[in-house]
């Protein structure tokens, strides 16, 4: 008998090793089969497992964790949700993120690996990094200032520094509460669905996702070719320019809202807006010289992030000299974000650089030291510094007693340029009022701040719609917001 | 019983000489118990820390309870049973309590549904039984008396949840006054018991070879008789019960037990082959076991459904996360697998929370509980006691593996308790049963070695 117990024990054994081999495989061999399902709902408690870490507006965090006790435990909260949703997007833990929640979730989150200089200990012990927070290049008032400025009409604001690129306000109305998405509840998904068939769009980022024809603010683009062309070599001669311009190869009367535009110089042109001049300008400079101004300002360039992706701002260059001509000023096909003519407010602020704008000033551990930093960023030269010179003389000029005269600023040099948008079939929309402008103070070597306005207020009566009228407040306002800070 | 009484007298003629004492061991078995105390009051602890940062309050008294307890057990062996091998007691108490602290575990994820007070109860009703057995059952040979008792007794355990009404597609408990209670748990012993007796007493007449067929000796037909009589009661409780887990246990204890009283291979052959025409028949017939079939093929079926994981699915994603070292007690999340986590499935939150090292530890504990079974059976030299042992030893891996196995994707899962760790008031009291016999036994064994005679 004593055999077979021994057998029988051998057979005992022969289960044991089929038990550790099967162990082994599931939880080592393949256990990445098992932990990559989607189904596995691990990952996503990890994820909520922890307060996420915040995003910064000049050292205070204007988000939250709320602790919900729930399975999925930290819900994202928001201080000022809607002044910081076109910056911060939302965090939720069903439709996951957007903006700086997105392109800074592994930060956030905790997960990137540099949060956490011990990446050995840390896969023994399995803790997550404690999340890191985001410092944003925001100014608090220039951002509140822009917020308040619109007041729930439908625009944007973009304000960047232009000797750096930082964006100090970046606003988008009507806005919304990101909180509302943070959770997984039913509310939330009530929240999505009436926040998406919102006519108003709320959770549009108007700033950087939505581009408008940007109408004579664009004629800023147009001087600098004609300008760095040799086209216009003194501002103050005549241009030659009739009133009203007939499109070539066609039959289409160009004309201008006031008088005094036909052979204007450039300075009085710019000054009042002469939509006859700067048409015939572009068409002089000519298509190509107009594609690579327009590019080096930064048109055309789908590569853009603040870190998230701007939509990219356009200029056709397929045009037909008719087509240039309303190209040029800021009409056809020209299309731009709001923070596409920040950028070109500040190229002329700043000699003629254009910087690729940013968000994001670093990013720190929980603990409070540096995990990166915004490093230098890529400069372009837009024009000459002494296009850019001249330029600055007529932006001053059109808000000392120019079209742009409400966003004057006692104390401060202030360049500014206004423009009323047409839109729609047959131009039958309501116009868009534009306003791209920079101040520099009293006691600065250059400018500081460089702004781009947009109101589409459906509302308003069309003729009272006017870059200078509505945007220009709104500048002025967030430029003193930045002077004074 | 002749073979006893010849050592017997071997032994008093060497009396003078006292040379071949043998060490009692009861010193060691002292230690590790204290040690199987202290790892899970320390394991108690754990899981206080790693979900409050706190000690759980009850550490103190939890660890003086099962402390007490374990040294109960400790004086009972000592006193009445002092050759006893010195690992099963401290292996009980130390799977006991890892038990006790997974459970407790896995009551924080439910905190309206709290087992780990119960399975205490339950435990230490285990404790006292295996007491009393230690001390009553002075020669575990009286069993064998009483072998036609165990399996009267046993049938009729098996044979009564069938009036109860069915708890999740199985009928297998019956409650009364609010505890549910699995009388096929306490039937498992009877009929080791029952078997072992049998065996011992027709083991000769068993072992006659029939006609040989390819090669093969077939076994007659009176030897045929009881081994479908065990067969079809097998069958009845799977499909009066719906219980494949109990009916694989007992057809397996019979088959290994078979064998190693008669030695026949052929039999192993009659009895896989009469266990595959049950497996499948059944398998194709009862929806309930096909399902269970299904499932282990394809665990994640229900994902591409759409109707999310099903409970294996989730055990096994619990295992992956445990990896090789675990999460850590008290960090891992077992608890999606939703019901009968604490239950069956009580062995994926020690796959996730102490990873592959810790699950391995936990096998090997079985397994060395396993061999101290076969090696008191070896030991013995009278029959019973041996097939006893051995049926004993075969009832905790045959039903580690079955568990085990299913939980891990080896095999279809079966409803059943992995020994001493999953919740289960009935399986605790069986398993501290079942080592109360196997520490009696072993005390034979050993103690016929020594120079001291039983009276």
């Amino acid at each position: 008998m004593t055999r077979y117990i021994r057998y029988a024990a051998v057979f005992c054994t022969l289960l044991l090793a089929a038990l550790l081999v099967n162990a082994a495989r599931v939880q080592v061999v393949q256990s990445r089969v098992y932990d990559d399902n989607p189904a596995n709902r691990r990952p996503v408690i990890a994820r909520y497992g922890q307060p996420r870490g915040d995003i910064l507006v000049a050292g205070r965090p204007v988000t939250g964790s709320k602790d919900t006790r729930e399975q999925l435990r930290y819900e994202r909260t928001y201080a000022d949700g809607p002044l910081y949703a076109p910056v911060t997007g939302f965090a939720s833990q069903v439709y996951g993120t957007t903006l700086l929640e997105h392109t800074e979730d592994a930060v956030l989150a905790g997960t990137d690996p540099l949060l956490s200089p011990l990446a050995l200990l840390k896969d023994l012990t399995r803790q997550r990094a404690p999340g890191g927070d985001v410092v944003t290049t925001l100014n608090r008032a220039a951002q509140r200032a822009a917020y308040e400025g619109l007041a729930g009409r439908k625009g944007a604001v973009a304000a960047i520094e232009p000797a750096t690129g930082r964006i100090l306000a970046l606003v988008s109305a009507p806005s919304y509460d990101p909180s509302l998405l943070s959770g997984n509840g039913a509310d939330v998904e009530r929240a999505w669905a009436r926040l998406n068939a919102d006519p108003d769009k709320p959770m549009l980022n108007r700033a950087v996702r939505q581009t408008y024809p940007p109408g004579s603010t664009f004629k800023v683009v147009t001087a600098a070719a004609a300008l760095d062309a040799g086209v216009v070599t003194d501002v103050d001669a005549p241009t030659d320019s009739p009133d009203p311009y007939t499109l070539p190869g066609t039959r289409t009367r160009l004309t201008n809202e006031g008088d005094g535009c036909e052979d204007a110089p450039l300075r009085d042109a710019f000054e009042w807006s002469c939509n006859t001049v700067f048409a015939r300008l572009g068409v002089r400079v000519g298509a190509e010289a107009m594609v690579a101004a327009a590019r080096n300002f930064g048109f055309n360039d789908p590569g853009l992030r603040v870190p998230f992706a701007v939509t990219r701002s356009t200029f056709d260059t397929t045009l037909d000299k008719a087509q240039l001509a309303l190209s040029s000023i800021g009409q056809y096909n020209t299309r731009a974000t709001p923070l596409q003519m920040a950028m070109v407010a500040a190229a002329v602020a700043d000699g003629g650089q254009v910087r690729a704008p940013y968000l994001v000033e670093r990013t720190v551990r929980a603990g409070g030291t540096t995990v990166s930093a915004a490093g230098l960023r890529p400069v372009r030269q837009a024009m000459r510094p002494g296009t850019a010179l001249r330029l600055r003389e007529l932006m001053s000029d059109v808000v000392r007693e120019g079209t742009g005269t409400n966003a004057a600023i006692p104390g401060a040099i202030v360049g500014g340029k206004t423009g009323t948008a047409q839109h729609g079939l047959g131009n039958s929309g309501t116009p868009y009022a534009w306003f791209i402008s920079w101040a520099q103070g009293p006691r600065q070597a250059q400018p500081s701040v460089a702004v781009a306005v947009v109101v589409e207020d459906a509302a308003a009566d069309r003729g009272e719609i006017s870059g200078g009228g509505d945007a220009a407040p709104i500048a002025r306002a967030v430029m003193r917001a930045v002077l004074g800070s | 019983m002749t073979k006893v009484g010849t050592g017997t007298a071997v032994a008093a003629a060497d009396a003078p000489a006292r040379a071949v004492r043998r060490p009692r061991r009861r010193g060691i078995e002292l230690a590790l118990i204290v040690l199987a105390v202290l790892l899970s009051v320390y394991g108690y602890c754990a899981v206080g820390l790693a979900r409050t940062g706190s000690l759980p309050p009850g550490a103190v008294g939890y660890g003086a309870g099962l402390g007490v307890l374990a040294l109960l057990a400790h004086l009972a062996v000592r006193l009445r049973a002092p050759y006893a091998d010195p690992l099963l007691l401290p292996i009980g108490v130390l799977l006991n309590g890892l038990g006790l602290v997974l459970i407790y575990r896995l009551d924080l994820e439910t905190p309206h549904d709290r087992a780990a007070p119960t399975q205490l109860v339950w435990s230490a009703l285990g404790v006292a039984l295996f007491t009393v057995v230690v001390a009553a059952l002075r020669d575990h040979r009286v069993l064998q008396r009483y072998s036609y008792v165990c399996v009267a007794a046993a049938l009729a355990l098996l044979t009564l949840p069938i009036l109860f009404p069915a708890v999740n597609g199985a009928r297998i408990w019956i409650r009364i006054a609010g505890f549910s209670i699995q009388p096929g748990e306490f039937a498992k012993v009877l009929l080791a018991v029952f078997f072992a007796a049998y065996l011992a007493a027709n083991r000769n007449a068993l072992a006659y070879a029939g006609r040989r067929v390819w090669g093969m000796q077939l076994p007659t037909g009176r030897v045929l008789g009881p081994i479908l009589t065990v067969w079809l009661l097998s069958v009845g409780v799977l499909v009066l019960e719906r219980d494949l887990g109990t009916s694989l246990l007992f057809f397996g204890l019979f088959v290994v037990l078979l064998y190693v009283a008669t030695g026949r291979t052929g039999w192993i052959a009659v009895g896989l082959l009469l266990a595959a025409l049950g497996a499948v028949a059944v398998g194709r017939l009862e929806p309930h076991v096909h399902a269970r079939v299904e499932d282990w093929l394809h665990p994640f079926a229900s994902i591409e459904a759409g109707q999310g994981p099903n409970q294996l699915a989730q055990s096994l994603f619990a295992f992956a996360a445990g990896g090789m070292l675990g999460t850590g007690l008290g960090l891992g999340h077992s608890v999606l697998i939703g019901f009968a986590a604490k239950s069956d499935f009580i062995l994926a939150t020690a796959g996730e929370e102490l990873g592959l090292a810790g699950l391995s530890a936990l096998f090997l504990l079985y397994a060395l509980l396993v061999e101290r079974g076969y090696r008191a059976g070896l030991s013995l030299r009278e029959p019973f006691g041996r097939l006893l042992a051995v049926g004993l030893a075969s009832i905790l891996a045959l039903q580690v593996f079955v568990i085990a196995g299913g939980v891990t994707g080896l095999i279809p899962l079966t409803g059943m308790a992995l020994p001493f760790l999953a919740q289960g008031g009935s399986s605790v009291v069986t398993n501290w049963a079942i080592v109360a016999l196997l520490i009696r036994v072993s005390h034979c064994a050993r103690r016929q070695y020594d120079g001291q005679v039983a009276p």
